[in-house]
């Protein structure tokens, strides 16, 4: 049985969405069906490791209803599959379920989709900033943040021959 | 004593241009290497163009030991402290290159995170344009430092004494203002 089949039969009505492109196998889930997806996909069906976590920012997006999509990518490192889950949250507040206790790999991805686009990960044990400074405010990669800033790249003092 | 008094063995010069002399021919730069270009300066200072032979090879990974600052490369915003804080650990006297067109003006990364240019915020003498510049542009701005030194140089450093000001493009630009001025307005109209 595939691995389509097997969520089928299993997450009967929790309203998932298939499609593929070529090799691109993917599966759009509502929110509150992902957490218990991506468990079947790593207990039951072997999907061991946690190749990446996204998001996609569809602010002002033609045709799109939701604010923001949150993309993971699973790998079965025995047989090779491949499957791109993709799931919407909203503003005010996004919120995902944190998936640390699945994957280790999540740690890191989770706090990068945080810094880069304000998506919060409920149950993660160190949600902080990765890569931009602590004292960063802003989330850099949604839409109406502004491509250079709002001046935080020139906020430092300058140093003359006189500062030694 | 007059002129023809004086035995071959000895010659006579200013302390100034002494000083400057032993400086300008014994650079130790401190690479502050953050992208290409630091393939490039690393590839300067190896057997084909042998940065050695103008006494400028000592790369020194400590600040405390250096007296040149190669920037090469784009500084982002959380590497500027870092970068401020090696220069200022650099003694006296002490010169700095800017090399290539990130670190000189921040090159096509015009973003949130990358400074546009390093001389806003740390003193620079000497600019190296290029994309990366090559080996023999390094070491022609190096050649041209050598020489400024050479001829500007004192022995208690009295020419950096005058340099108060700082030297480089206003730390923010025009439209970077009007976008911090709307961003506060924001903050002001939400609250």
């Amino acid at each position: 049985m595939s691995t389509e089949d097997a969520l089928k039969s299993k997450f009967a009505d929790a309203g998932l969405a298939f499609s593929q492109f070529r090799d691109n196998r993917r599966i759009v889930v509502p929110a509150q069906s992902l957490q218990p997806l991506l468990a079947c996909l790593k207990q039951d069906l072997g999907f061991d490791f946690l190749a990446e976590i996204t998001a996609v920012d569809y602010l002002e997006y033609e045709g799109a209803t939701d604010r923001f999509g949150v993309v993971y990518v699973v790998v079965n490192t025995k047989t090779g599959e491949r499957l791109v889950i993709k799931t919407f949250v909203n503003d005010p507040d996004p919120v995902l379920p944190s998936m640390c206790s699945l994957w280790k790999a999540a740690d890191w991805l989770e706090r990068e989709v945080y810094d880069m686009f304000g998506i919060k990960f409920s149950g993660h044990p160190d949600l902080r900033r990765i890569l931009t400074p602590d004292e960063f405010s802003a989330y850099p990669l949604r839409k109406d943040y502004p491509l250079k800033g709002r001046g935080e790249r020139h906020n430092f003092p300058v140093i003359t021959r006189a500062d030694g | 004593m007059a002129m023809k008094d004086v035995p071959d063995n000895i010659f006579m010069t200013t302390l100034d241009a002494a000083a400057s002399w032993a400086r300008s021919n014994s650079l130790w730069p401190m690479p502050f290497a953050t992208a290409c270009c630091g393939i490039e300066l690393m590839a300067t200072a190896s057997s084909r163009f042998d940065l050695a032979r103008f006494g400028a090879e000592v790369m020194r990974f400590s600040p405390r030991q250096c007296d040149l600052m190669i920037v090469a490369g784009r500084v982002v915003m959380k590497m500027l402290p870092v970068l401020q804080r090696i220069w200022l650990q650099m003694p006296e006297p002490k010169w700095c290159i800017s090399m290539g067109a990130c670190a000189c003006t921040g090159g096509v990364f015009d973003t949130y995170a990358v400074v546009q240019g390093v001389d806003r915020f740390i003193p620079v003498d000497l600019y190296v344009p290029g994309c990366p510049p090559r080996p023999e542009q390094l070491m022609a701005g190096i050649i041209a430092l050598q020489d400024k030194i050479k001829h500007g140089g004192t022995l208690n450093g009295t020419e950096f004494a005058k340099r108060t000001q700082p030297m480089g493009p206003t730390p923010y630009d025009l439209d970077e203002l009007i976008r911090i001025r709307e961003a506060n307005e924001q903050l002001v109209s939400l609250n």
